[in-house]
């Protein structure tokens, strides 16, 4: 247990400090980083999904004025380490998958690099591919961990004896949709490869942390950490893709050492988000459910099936919300994974609790229709007093809170349980709920330094914010923490210049940098008191994962929808999303409720719209754009509510907060499903809910 | 992407001799497709001829009740116009369920029924497209097929025309203005999409060079009871899974005197539904009427399997939506 801080400026809803320079359209972006006479790169891709490259010939495109380079396999540098096959681009003619670099033009305009590559000719051995997912393959294999440490399966209690003893059963096959991180701005760098004394490099990057995505280069290049520096005040959105470095990171780099002196830009084109940056990967959730009469879970399963790039392994620990969620007499979780010649998956808001809050939340909302119970009702009847797996207590629960809150707050009460009964202008009207949960962690390395300048505190951390509010939070914290005004606070942040710092991911961001920002100030105080003099610092870290591992320590809301599925075309609307959310203390109401309606819009998104549609005979996503590939836009978005309750948790952290940035998207999608289940009648087991699987269920 | 000559001439007649002379020539009205195509390598001209500034840029009543539309109008320009509101409001509808507003006040009329289409192999480079690359074969079959034709398709293309507009436009009878190289002439708008056959690379009847220079309105008493329903897999800024533009002339019994009924989303072409329409008229207008209409018009559809299923939803979505435009021009509770 930790002594909460006295919130004085957390709970605040200060206005977001990066907010005027991101409306005035001052604050600059990788790719815009003013540097002089920069040179722009194009990435060359493979045009086929498995094979060998027997030829390069790139005389067309060099001979066009103004290309400075071409870098390919043949002329590449050999990087230090090609342990992940991801980023060891260009190290041989090998190809995985289509979309794969097999090199970078470089040229002193952007449109000339993409001229020059289109004049490359690249000719391949040719080999067959495979790149179905299914159920039944025969090569699905158990990974030895799920992501990002899980054991792959766990087993309590005999299910199968427990599901025959049950009264009432629900056994359905799940599918989430392979689905494309598309933040607002792509990936992209500016860089430059200063050669004097031994080199240098300044790597301008859209990343989720400077400090992880420095160690990624270092080690991919052989370049000692002082030789590499990362800088990234702002991200135009990541939301996982950014988490760890693509392709087309070393890409940049190598292109900026090939011209030594002369900075070089990368961004992908949108196309190219569909291969280089990560996508979740489409899940096949087999569900078992059993229960006796009064809803009490007897037998619960859980038997996910994914996909992996057949270099490297990405296993979503899709099965790991089953484990905890629910009472249940007997219990089974398994992935299997089926590694294919597909770019390489990797993170997505909400790692495994968002595909994995989808199957189990339909299957829960299918047994309280069964049972002809509330949906609401049988969650609260499975509420576990501990943590299902580990038997830990936990820190704080407060999911039976949340649903009688949403519950009260959407107007459920009352609710006519049957489906397809209610019509309003050619409408089918329905309310469907689902529950959210997060894990709340704390990553293992941060360092804050405070410092006092010129009558104020400057705390300075290598952190990231992605939009989420970081600029804004990580000061109302550290005021706290200092017990100074917060006006009388500056943060700097996304520098590798400032102390080491974890990447922005896992909901964990605020967490530890804010425990390092914590420790830093109680440094700070003890050796200089209430009365610093100019040019007093102290820096204060976390170096481990959890100050707490006697409990479960998770965040966990609810979700309430309203869907109209018209009568004629199925076209779906949902005009009300509701979430309640118990998430710890909220440092800034504004920035959070930002991350909880964002959250839930990506559900939304997840419910009716992304689908990357994977064409696999040429092994590629072929709605690879904006306008094809549809997310939802404003005119799907209706009246997006989140609310939260005032939860006091002493053991997660000295703030006494959990993580906020994921929640949101977890049980969304499930919550829209039994809503159109509610409206229509026709339960749609296969994300995105699109009409054309509801058009044979209408009358 | 590839360099191009750009040339800004300063009439009409120059436009035109400039692009029949070059062969790989095209013309630029608002680049809302054409400039996507460029970067995309879809299109690689040598020589683009900007017509924004060339074409009229007026909407003016004609004399008989109809209105003749400048090829440089807006797309927003022409939604809005009152007369076109009040007198063929299924085109104000077809035009705003369109792109989104910025795309729409650069989108010309000229351009709009030209852009090409969406069918996502047409639009990379490095797969097969007859329609892109003559003889490469067509990837779309056994594909990705959830946008593409239920009618009227070849076995080389079974892509769909894109535009809203140009479904409204069939409805009404619309007529294309050119000015080329043989002169100027007038296109039934019925007239002016071909179906693939075995030339899928062209789209229209226009020959190379031929600009259109004003779309004529014809004047349709009817047309003040029509509208555009377009069905789409989200609820603004996507192109149609399927779409309806439909006008009728009621007798005072309810009885059906006369129809105009266009399909989108189904063909290579606005898909003018005569089979509909026919059945439609002398009848009253009810739920089974629309459903007997749709089944006529879809008498002939083939559906095209692939990837999530195929567009086999398309043939009873053509239907359901029929239906649900024809109630409301009958204002009938849904
Ligand atoms: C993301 C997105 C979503 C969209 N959604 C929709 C939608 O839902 N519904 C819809 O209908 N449209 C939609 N559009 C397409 C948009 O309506 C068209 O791009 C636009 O109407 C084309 O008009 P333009 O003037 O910009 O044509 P351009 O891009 O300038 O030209 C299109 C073609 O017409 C030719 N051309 C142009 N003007 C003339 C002329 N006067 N004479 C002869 N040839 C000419 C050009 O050479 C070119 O081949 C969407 C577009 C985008 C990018
Ligand atoms: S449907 Fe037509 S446009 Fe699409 S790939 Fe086939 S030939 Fe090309």
């Amino acid at each position: 247990m930790t002594e909460l801080l006295e919130p004085r400026a957390m709970g605040r809803d200060l206005v977001r400090r990066d907010g005027v320079r991101k409306v005035r359209g001052t604050a600059t972006y990788a790719f815009e980083t003013p540097v002089e006479s920069p040179a722009f790169c194009h990435p060359l891709q493979a045009t086929v999904a498995r094979g060998r490259i027997t030829a390069v010939d790139t005389t067309a495109a060099e001979a066009l004025d103004g290309v400075l380079a071409v870098v390919t396999h043949e002329n590449a540098e050999r990087l230090a380490s090609t342990d992940d096959a991801e980023l060891a681009v260009l190290q041989s003619p090998e190809v995985a998958f289509r979309g794969q670099p097999i090199g970078v033009v470089v040229a002193e305009t952007s449109e000339l690099a993409r001229q020059a590559a289109d004049l490359v000719r690249v000719t391949y051995d040719e080999q067959p591919h495979d790149s179905v997912l299914s159920a039944d393959r025969g090569d699905l294999y158990a990974p030895e961990k799920v992501n990002p440490g899980y054991d792959t399966d766990t087993v309590q209690g005999d299910v199968d004896a427990e599901l025959a003893a049950s009264a009432v059963r629900v056994e359905q096959t799940y599918a989430t949709a392979m689905v494309h991180n598309n933040p607002l701005e792509p990936h992209a760098s500016t860089a430059l490869w200063d050669a004097a004394d031994g080199g240098k490099l300044t790597l301008w990057d859209s990343t989720q942390g400077v400090h992880p995505d420095r160690k990624a280069v270092c080690s991919l290049f052989g370049l000692d950490l002082e030789r590499v520096q990362v800088v990234c005040p702002y991200v135009g959105g990541g939301f996982g893709s950014k988490g760890t470095p693509h392709a087309n990171v070393v890409l940049v780099a190598m292109a900026a050492r090939a011209l030594p002196g002369r900075a070089v830009k990368l961004a992908l084109t949108r196309q190219q988000m569909f291969t280089m940056a990560g996508y979740r990967t489409p899940t096949i959730q087999r569900m078992q459910l059993g229960a006796d009469r009064d809803g009490r879970i007897r037998a619960l399963a859980l038997d996910v099936v994914e996909q992996t790039s057949r270099i490297k392994e990405f296993a979503e620990q899709t099965g790991v919300p089953a484990r905890m969620m629910y009472t249940a007499a007997a219990r089974r979780t398994t992935h299997r994974l089926a590694a294919l010649d597909v770019p390489v998956p990797s993170w997505f808001r909400a790692p495994g609790e968002c595909p994995g809050m989808f199957g189990p939340e339909v299957a829960m909302d299918e047994l309280a229709h069964a049972l002809g119970m509330d949906p609401v009702e049988l969650r609260i009847r499975n509420e576990p007093d501990r943590d299902p797996e580990t038997g830990q207590p936990w820190s704080s629960r407060h999911l039976v809170e949340c649903l009688r809150e949403g519950a009260e707050r959407f107007g459920w009460a009352g609710r006519d349980p049957r489906p397809g009964v209610r019509r309003e202008d050619g409408w089918l009207v329905g309310t469907g709920m689902a529950s959210s949960v997060y894990p709340t962690m704390r990553q293992a390395q941060s360092t804050a330094t405070v410092r006092f300048e010129d009558g104020r505190y400057v705390v300075e951390i290598g952190a990231a914010d992605l939009g989420t509010g970081a600029w804004t939070v990580l000061p109302q914290i550290a005021a706290d923490a200092l017990d100074a005004d917060v006006d009388d606070v500056e943060v700097r942040i996304g520098d590798t210049r400032y102390p080491i710092a974890s990447v922005a991911g896992g909901s964990s961001g605020t967490n530890t940098w804010g425990s390092a920002i914590v420790e830093a100030a109680r440094q700070f105080r003890g050796k200089f008191g209430r009365r610093p003099e100019d040019g007093d610092e102290a820096q204060g870290s976390v170096d481990q994962a959890a100050t707490d591992d006697e409990h479960a320590t998770y965040a966990f809301g609810a979700q309430f929808v309203e869907a109209r599925v018209h009568a004629d075309t199925g076209e779906v609307r949902v005009p009300r999303l509701l979430g309640v959310f118990a998430c710890g203390r909220i440092v800034n109401p504004r920035t959070a409720r930002s991350q909880f309606i964002g959250g839930m819009t990506m559900g939304l998104s997840m419910a009716l719209h992304e689908n990357s549609a994977w064409d696999a005979r040429i092994g590629q996503v072929a709605n690879h754009d904006l306008a094809e590939y549809h997310v939802t836009v404003n005119a799907d978005v209706g009246d997006v509510q989140a609310h939260w309750i005032d939860e006091h948790d002493p053991y997660v952290n000295a703030m006494g907060i959990k993580g906020i940035g994921e929640i949101g998207i977890v049980g969304t999608a499930a919550a829209v499903v039994n809503a159109v289940f509610h409206a229509t009648g026709v339960r749609v087991r296969h994300l995105p809910v699109t009409l054309d699987k509801i058009l044979p269920g209408l009358p | 992407m590839k360099p191009f000559a750009y040339a800004r001439p300063s009439d009409v007649a120059e436009a035109v001799r400039e692009v029949a002379a070059e062969p790989n020539a095209v013309f630029l009205g608002g680049g809302t497709n054409l400039v996507d195509h460029l970067k995309l390598g879809v299109a690689r001209p040598d020589l683009v001829v900007d017509v924004r500034t060339l074409t009229s840029r007026e909407i003016t009543d004609t004399g008989d009740g109809g209105l003749l539309v400048g090829a440089a109008v807006s797309n927003s320009e022409l939604a809005a116009d009152r007369r076109v509101r009040e007198r063929w409001p299924v085109l104000t509808q077809a035009l705003l369920a369109g792109a989104n507003g910025q795309l729409r006040n650069l989108a010309t009329v000229g351009g709009n029924p030209l852009q090409r289409t969406r069918c996502v192999y047409f639009q990379d480079v490095t797969t097969a497209c007859n329609k892109r690359a003559p003889g490469s074969g067509c990837s779309a079959i056994g594909g990705y097929t959830r946008y593409h034709a239920i009618l009227g398709a070849s076995e080389q293309c079974i892509a769909t025309h894109p535009s809203d507009m140009a479904v409204a436009l069939t409805a009404l009878d619309a007529v294309v203005h050119t000015e080329g190289p043989r002169g100027a002439r007038t296109i039934p708008f019925g007239e002016l999409h071909r179906l693939p056959g075995d030339d899928p690379s062209r789209d229209t009847v226009l020959e190379h060079g031929e600009l259109v220079t004003a779309v004529e309105l014809p004047p349709l008493e009817m047309a003040r009871r029509s509208t555009y329903r377009k069905v789409r897999d989200r609820a603004s800024y996507a192109f149609a899974l399927v779409s309806v533009a439909a006008a009728v002339d009621l007798a005072d019994d309810g009885t059906v005197r006369d129809a105009r009924v266009a399909l989108g989303g189904v063909a290579h072409t606005p898909w003018r539904a005569t089979r509909a329409e026919e059945v439609l008229r002398g009848r009253r207008l009810t739920d089974d009427t629309a459903r007997a209409a749709a089944e006529a018009e879809l008498a002939d559809a083939v559906p095209q399997p692939g990837i999530d299923g195929g567009n086999a939803f398309k043939v009873p979505l053509v239907a359901r939506t029929l239906t649900a435009a024809l109630r409301i021009l009958t204002g009938r509770e849904g």
